[in-house]
């Protein structure tokens, strides 16, 4: 479906595609390109440039022995437990507003304001919110909750599921949005029909919403999915640090520490190798989804 | 209707409506909550952490604006931001032109592969581009952070373009032609000018994008001097001794311009992100 319009009667020369392409090739090849050629040499080596020797897979040998990158594997699996919760309060969300409840253009809004706001900016924002002496915990002194005033961000069991209400919080916005797009461009008589056939608002939205958004809601669900396991240094990097005691220690945050402050290149490498393929299968999931999504207009 | 119906009805829509105010004050609250210390004297703030502040003191921001290089790294932010859209632009547009009016061997197998880089986190690269780039001399420098962020842009900035273009009617190209156009003047003279809806768009979605960037600018501009205001907030928190208005006043100031832009440009926004999904 893509590329699919007739090309118009345009002339030029053979090489004036290629001409055009040039800039955008050159510069997703030094960037995307010999990065990634480079970062696979890089895994299978000891040390860089002319000090390099062949390690073979010896640095995904050390890989796996390392319980600080094990740890990190299950952190970001963990955090997968936001996408169906992420899919369902969108979902929720998404169908009120397209009941048009009062006001609907307001919550549209401000409901998708977090996504935009810088991570770094939120992150900051919710330690404060969350630390020992926070605002949390003093609210919740005050309606007489005392005993509930935890640690959030420094006790190691709680850290990782408070960074999952934070990454939630920002993300679910996007979803609500998308859901509310693709609702908006179903055939209202779809609707109608459905109500006048007597069709109560739970058999509604089961029968008609739900099958309608299956695909977007497939779309959200991988990019979400994506978002978890590759995307979310910025929360930890801000909000924890991979602290206390390595409990929220994600693959990027690990990747960063052995790249840059424990100069261990070749170990990074290996990890943002196996990074790429698992990206690279989603990527490939992704792509399908796409292909049969068809041409659905998108709706602003 | 029954009594009873009614009943449920009204119930229904008070536990929607109330399910949505909720939301809404959860989704604004990380908001108020930095406003409102942004306008506290820091024994205020001690005292009454969440609450309306007593009078509007405005003394955070100055401080904010004068202390820690805030008006530097603003700077730094903001050009780093600028150059990136506006070289993304341009390589961007060229590109569509070629995918969408013309056709060339591998056209679609290159698309699928440019558009599948979106994906890729930037994580995956930052080591060999740190290599690469440490070699030849980039890094501290506002150029080889500018290269990576259009590269990184590139991939979503050609496909939003190429969708556009192609919309634009062959009919419109035909008699540009008849009337003497070049390539290149049917590309910027007819088609940019068709495009603006696309090309704010695109504004709006990268420059929130390169704005809230941290990663690379953390690796890659690591001199004092150029680092952009996101790193310098990210490494706030690992200080011992934080004056929290203050720190909100200058988070306040770092987020304007994003609500800004996105209050001017939120129907393209919208658009822009969406049409990942669709089409």
């Amino acid at each position: 479906m893509l590329l699919s319009q007739p090309v118009d009667t345009m002339q030029y020369r053979k090489f004036e595609p290629w001409l055009y392409l040039s800039p955008a090739l050159i510069a997703l090849a030094l960037i995307y390109g010999y990065p990634v050629a480079r970062l696979l040499v890089l895994s299978l080596q000891r040390g860089s440039g002319s000090g390099a020797s062949f390690a073979g897979i010896s640095n995904y040998q050390q890989l796996f022995k390392d319980y600080l990158f094990l740890g990190a594997i299950r952190h970001n699996l963990t955090l997968l437990i936001c996408v169906p919760i992420m899919i369902v309060i969108a979902l929720i969300l998404a169908v009120f507003l397209f009941d048009r409840i009062r006001g609907w253009r307001f919550y549209r809004s401000t409901l998708f304001l977090p996504y935009l706001l810088p991570i770094t900016v939120v992150g900051l924002v919710f330690s404060y919110v969350f630390q020992l002496s926070g605002v949390l915990n003093d609210f919740l002194k005050l309606i007489g909750l005392g005993a509930l005033a935890l640690d959030w961000l420094g006790s190691t069991k709680l850290a990782l599921p408070t960074l999952m209400f934070v990454i939630i919080w920002k993300e679910v916005g996007f979803g609500i949005v998308l859901f509310l797009a693709r609702l908006m461009s179903v055939d209202e008589e779809l609707f109608d029909a459905a109500k006048i056939d007597g069709a109560n608002w739970w058999q509604l939205h089961w029968h008609i919403t739900v099958p309608q958004l299956s695909t977007v809601i497939e779309f959200f669900a991988v990019i979400s999915v994506i978002t978890m396991l590759s995307w979310v240094f910025n929360y930890v990097f801000v909000m924890t640090g991979g602290g206390p005691g390595n409990a929220t220690m994600v693959t990027e945050l690990y990747v960063y520490l052995e790249g840059f402050e424990w100069n261990q290149m070749n170990i990074a490498s290996s990890v943002s190798v196996l990074l790429l393929f698992v990206t690279g299968g989603f990527i490939f999931l992704e792509l399908r989804v796409r292909e049969r999504l068809g041409a659905v207009e998108a709706v602003g | 209707m029954s009594l009873r119906d009614k009943a449920l009805r009204v119930l229904a829509s008070v536990t929607r409506q109330g399910l949505v105010i909720l939301a809404t004050i959860l989704a604004l609250f990380p908001v108020y909550f930095m406003a409102v210390s942004a306008l506290k004297s820091r024994s205020e703030y001690i005292s009454n952490k969440w609450g309306l502040p007593a009078s509007l003191f405005l003394g955070n921001f100055a401080t904010a604006l004068a202390g820690e290089k805030f008006l530097i790294r603003f700077a730094n932010s903001a050009i780093l931001t600028v150059g990136s859209v506006g070289i993304s632009m341009v390589i961007a547009c060229l590109a569509a032109y070629a995918f969408s009016r013309m056709e060339f061997q591998a056209k679609r197998s290159l698309f699928n592969v440019i558009l599948s880089l979106m994906v890729i986190p930037p994580v995956v690269m930052i080591i060999p581009l740190f290599v690469t780039m440490a070699h030849w001399g980039l890094i501290n420098t506002r150029g080889g952070t500018i290269l990576i962020y259009t590269g990184l842009l590139l991939p979503f900035s050609i496909y939003l373009m190429t969708n556009f273009f192609q919309t634009i009617p062959r009919e419109i190209i035909d008699s540009a032609r008849i009337d003497g156009c070049s390539n290149f003047a049917i590309l910027w003279r007819i088609m940019m000018p068709l495009s603006s809806p696309a090309v704010i768009t695109l504004i709006v979605v990268n420059a929130l994008w390169a704005w809230n960037e941290l990663l690379i600018a953390l690796i890659f501009l690591q001199k004092d001097s150029l680092k952009t205001l996101m790193v310098a907030i990210a490494t706030l928190r690992s200080r011992n001794y934080v004056d929290v208005p203050v720190t909100m006043a200058g988070m306040l100031i770092a987020t304007i311009p994003i609500v800004v832009v996105y209050l001017l440009g939120q129907r393209y926004f919208i658009r822009g992100l969406t049409s990942g999904a669709f089409k």
